[in-house]
């Protein structure tokens, strides 16, 4: 019984590491109808940014809470300027273009933020800093780390945080209005560049967030650490219904647990072709995804 | 007249070939040709396999595929596999062994065409469910079907799984390269200015307006998508039986497929010449550039993909674009291409 | 008149090829002089190794164990009278990179032997090159037992992997008391595949039970899936058969679950990144090729002189790549010659003292020697090897 109840806080600390991920590459579909995926990478360079910050502040042998905060902040403004900088540079001249010049290009961001982290940052992996040390809660022979649950707390955060920001706010009415039409956006007097700005801006701040959670629990930290979980946390965000928030968070938290379910099995030798196996599925049997329907309001 | 020259082209292409494939192998009176070098053609000839037709799919049809390593894993893991547990049994059907000239054509052809066809059921299985759909999820899908390929092979003994899956005797050379490289210009070509092609052009135009037209535009994706992996496939077993060139999954993954599209997209995304042009440069280029790469380690790929992006933005229709490069082109510079076939 | 674009092709097609045929074998016609020597008359001798892409590691350190023996043989005034010059070729971790650059380093640049590789996959695409040109390769560090039966040219100066897994075997049942063993392997990797066998065929021999396998693959990172069936199997002992990067995470995340018991593995978890594991890599035992702390004057001499040249510790593939030049270097004292045969002659008949141990080949081209194992400690950010037990071989 405690292995299966085990099982399930493995799927379910892996699913979150998944959706944090997948909300970011669902606000930029549901803006914009481009797959980014150097979203993916972008959460390699939050990683990286947490590292080289928390060594900066040498955590690593002081760990402290608030230190942590700072450094995932700090990530956090790095990665959203480097995905505005994106946006601007790479996706903006293309935004005219067919749909598929959009994809190559972001095609080419992923594949240039990947060979030039092993550039700069060296192929080797890295070690991540212990800035909260690891701990272990044990209950009734299941066991689960601080750090584990500190990314599922975090995933549900900013789920409802995002959800928040899309229906509540101004800025939230200018991302659904440029959704839905972005040239009658335009008409109608709003900024949509600086709404696609934001909204790379936002997503990227989540990847970053991800990027540093995540390093914390798995510390090895190596430029194409992005490529595999990325494409897994897309397939979150298609199972969900892309574009759409709660979605993306079920889609994780159901890759997860598929692939920790996988793990457990004989065939686990399959866990890696599990995702895409889902993704074929439901392209087949439901493209708009569990959450998506056609009237659904999106990002 | 229109027998005869082609069968005359046939014929010298072919005469031609099997002589330049003679002096790869045995040279002439004291010269050889340099293995190095060699080796670079014949992986140049399986790339233009593979960049033209990629190109049927993602240039005539407008498509995105993203898989393309995945259809060649199929073909050249099955070809590989008939070669190897039946090349003996077969070659001796004609009363020949694998090391004899005739035999070793014999097993190639066969396991080449096994190939083919194991790809192009890849090709139906995947292409049915996602050319349903319109937009990115065809890339999506191509590429997760390569990496659960990949996975596949990795947990079937019999081809040896992780350590990857050798041909004992290499049969593939010069001469199947090139000719499976001519064939497959020769289909591609035959396709774009056919009927069929121009249905591909006209999906590729506008979908939607296709669809109004009565053409069952996902009947016509998957048949090209099809042609297209069952190409792969074919230059996967080449690739697979090539001397000192084992096939492994690790190989055959995304960075691949990767490649294979920058090729056609320096050439340009639909130009036949492009793409010809484009493998060849991205077979010789890392080579040449040798010395650089291991001073500053990953920088080609680096290369690769900011050349992507700046392709992107400032050309994306390529070098070439959609134009032949050709004797007209290069004497009227203009468009070319089938207008110019016409006297 | 669309039927004439066909003949059009070939007649294209054959004149690109007639072309691109001609210029090369233009340029292959400059180069053909040569002969194992350059401008300055030193012996070339070729290598390739991953010096880039997820076996960086490896490559780098055997490339450093290789330059530092080349250098210590120019200093001491070279072999056979003249310099030894290292040709050194990036594959990038992939098998087909690893072909060009032998075929490469074989056929253009006339290297009289080539050295590398370390992962046995891509020494097993590049060896039938060497075998093909009878020309002598000899592999640090590839354990895996088909490498050297692709022919007689390919030698190797490490251990092979059913000798490791029987090492390993061995220690878990004899000295760690284990009867229940569970094995995590990476099936992406032919050497970890391989590895597991040969594991758990010599702990079942023994008399011990061997769980399942468990498989991963390389770049993954969560492992609690597969250690929690594990856990609820209750082994004496788990084996993580794969590479350092993987074997960090699965030690942290098995210590993470709970789980106490000793993690064994092979030569492959020594990596820088192997530190990742931290804490949960006390406990933990390797097979390992040689033991730095080994007080033999010829480990203490290399050890010394690696730390001055490279400013960090040699790990057992350093050593390895330093041994492949030493036996290269005495096989071309003995043979009095480069060519390819000659020298062939004299390496399967080395017997030279090495870091590693005795370099001796046997009829398989292989070394009989013996393999340590280590225990690894952590301890003020420091992953340390200490030395446990030597097993000899039979």
């Amino acid at each position: 019984m405690d292995t299966v109840l085990q099982q399930l806080i493995n799927g379910l600390s892996l699913g979150a590491i998944y959706a944090l991920i997948a909300l970011g590459y669902t606000m930029v579909y549901g803006v914009l109808r481009l797959i980014n995926f150097a979203h993916g990478d972008v959460y390699m360079l939050g990683a990286f940014a947490g590292y080289f910050l928390a060594n900066a502040l040498d955590l690593d042998a002081s760990p402290s809470i608030a230190g942590a905060i700072v450094v995932t902040l700090g990530a956090m403004a790095i990665c959203s300027l480097i995905g505005v900088l994106i946006e601007r540079l790479a996706y903006r001249p293309v935004r005219h273009h067919s749909r598929l010049t959009a994809l190559i290009t972001a095609i080419g961001v992923s594949l240039l933020l990947e060979y030039g982290g092993q550039v700069v940052f060296g192929a080797n992996p890295r070690f991540f800093p212990q800035m909260i040390r690891a701990e272990v809660y044990s209950v009734g022979g299941v066991q689960i780390t601080n750090q584990n649950l500190l990314i599922i707390v975090v995933a549900i955060v900013v789920m409802f945080g995002l959800q928040f920001i899309v229906h509540r706010t101004r800025i939230g009415k200018a991302m659904r209005a440029t959704s839905f039409n972005l040239s009658v956006a335009k008409l109608m007097g709003i900024n949509t560049d600086y709404v696609i700005a934001f909204t790379f801006a936002l997503g990227s701040a989540l990847a970053a967030v991800g990027g540093v959670m995540v390093a914390l629990a798995i510390p090895r930290i190596d430029p194409l650490m992005g490529l595999m979980t990325g494409l897994k946390a897309f397939v979150a965000a298609v199972l969900g219904g892309i574009g759409n928030i709660p979605g993306a968070m079920i889609g994780g938290v159901l890759i997860g647990l598929l692939e920790t379910w996988l793990g457990a099995t004989a065939y686990s030798t399959f866990r890696d072709a599990a995702a895409f196996a889902v993704l074929i599925l439901i392209l087949l049997f439901r493209p708009a995804g569990i959450m998506g329907t056609a009237t659904v309001e999106k990002v | 007249m229109r027998v005869p020259t082609k069968l005359l082209a046939t014929t010298v292409t072919i005469g031609l070939l099997v002589g330049l494939n003679y002096l790869f192998e045995h040279g002439f009176g004291d010269f050889r040709i340099n293995a190095y070098y060699a080796r670079i053609l014949n992986l140049i000839g399986i790339n233009i396999t593979l960049a033209v037709s990629l190109n049927l799919i993602n240039g005539l049809a407008g498509q995105f595929s993203i898989g393309h390593a995945g259809f060649m894993a199929v073909g050249g893991y099955s070809a590989t596999f008939v070669t190897v547990y039946y090349g003996r049994a077969i070659a001796g059907l004609f009363g020949s062994s694998l090391d004899d000239a005739v035999g070793a054509a014999v097993v190639m052809l066969i396991s080449l065409l096994t190939g083919a066809a194991a790809a192009a059921v890849a090709g139906l299985a995947v292409g049915i469910p996602s050319l349903r759909l319109r937009g990115d999820y065809l890339a999506i899908v191509t590429l997760g079907f390569s990496e659960i390929i990949r996975v596949i092979i990795l947990n079937i003994p019999a081809v040896g799984g992780a350590t990857g899956f050798t041909a004992a005797i290499p049969i593939t050379n010069f001469f199947w390269i090139f000719a499976v490289a001519i064939l497959t210009i020769v289909i591609v070509r035959n396709i774009a200015t056919s009927t069929f092609g121009r249905v591909l052009a006209t999906i590729r135009g506008d979908e939607i307006a296709a669809e109004a037209m009565g053409i069952s535009t996902t009947r016509y994706k998957v048949l090209a998508f099809v042609i297209s992996a069952a190409l792969a496939g074919v230059a996967g077993g080449l690739s697979g039986q090539l001397f000192a060139n084992p096939l492994n999954p690790q190989n055959l993954n995304f960075v691949r497929s990767i490649e294979i599209i920058v090729m056609i997209v320096i050439g340009g995304i639909g130009s036949i010449t492009g793409a010809v042009f484009g493998a060849t440069t991205l077979t010789i280029l890392p080579e040449a550039l040798r010395r650089l790469d291991q001073q500053f380690p990953g920088l080609r790929m680096v290369t690769y993909a900011l050349l992507l992006i700046l392709m992107m933005i400032f050309r994306p229709q390529g070098l070439f674009g959609r134009r032949e490069l050709g004797w007209t082109w290069l004497r009227r510079r203009g468009p070319a291409a089938p207008a110019a076939a016409i006297k | 008149m669309r039927h004439r674009s066909a003949p059009r092709i070939l007649c294209a097609t054959t004149t690109w090829l007639l072309l691109t045929t001609g210029l090369m074998s233009m340029v292959a016609c400059e180069r053909k002089s040569g002969g194992a020597t350059d401008t300055t008359g030193a012996i070339l001798v070729g290598f390739y190794g991953s010096l880039t892409g997820d076996g960086a590691s490896f490559g780098q350190s055997s490339r450093e164990g290789a330059e530092l023996a080349v250098d210590e043989l120019n200093a001491a005034g070279g072999v056979l009278g003249r310099q030894l010059r290292l040709l050194v070729e990036d594959d990038q971790s992939k098998p087909e990179e690893a072909s060009n650059a032998v075929t490469k380093l074989i056929t253009q640049d006339k290297v009289v032997a080539v050295i590398g590789e370390v992962a046995s996959r891509r020494t097993l695409a590049a060896a039938p090159i060497a075998q093909r040109y009878q020309i002598p390769m000899i592999t640090p560090a590839s354990t895996n037992e088909k490498v050297t039966e692709v022919g007689d040219y390919v030698f190797r100066v490490c251990f092979i992997d059913p000798f490791q897994g029987e090492v390993l075997a061995k220690f878990a049942y004899n000295d760690l008391k284990a009867r229940k063993v569970a094995i995590l392997r990476d099936q992406a990797q032919d050497y970890s595949v391989g590895l597991t066998d040969s594991v758990a065929q010599h702990f079942t021999r023994l008399g011990g039970q061997v769980l399942p396998p468990v498989s991963y693959s390389s770049g993954d990172a969560d492992f609690k899936a597969a250690l929690t069936r594990i856990r609820s199997e209750k082994p004496d002992v788990l084996f993580a058969t794969g590479y350092y990067s993987e074997a960090a995470i699965i030690t942290r995340q098995a210590r993470e679950l709970g789980m106490k018991m000793p993690i064994l593995g092979g030569d492959g978890w020594v990596g820088d990144a192997l530190q990742n594991g931290r804490e949960a890599l006390n406990n933990t035992y390797i097979s390992n090729h040689y033991s730095g702390d080994n007080p033999d004057p010829i480990v203490q001499n290399f050890v010394t002189a690696y730390r001055k040249r490279f400013n960090r510790e040699p790990d057992a593939i350093a050593a390895l790549g330093y041994d492949a030049i030493k036996v290269l270097a005495d096989s071309l004292t003995r043979a009095q010659s480069t060519e390819g045969p000659k020298l062939r002659d004299a390496i399967a008949s080395a017997d030279v003292p090495g870091v590693t141990g005795q370099l001796k080949m046997n009829a398989k081209r292989n070394v009989d020697k013996p393999a340590v194992v280590q225990e690894v400690t952590y301890a003020g950010g420091k992953v340390t090897f200490i030395y446990k037990t030597t097993i000899n071989p039979g």
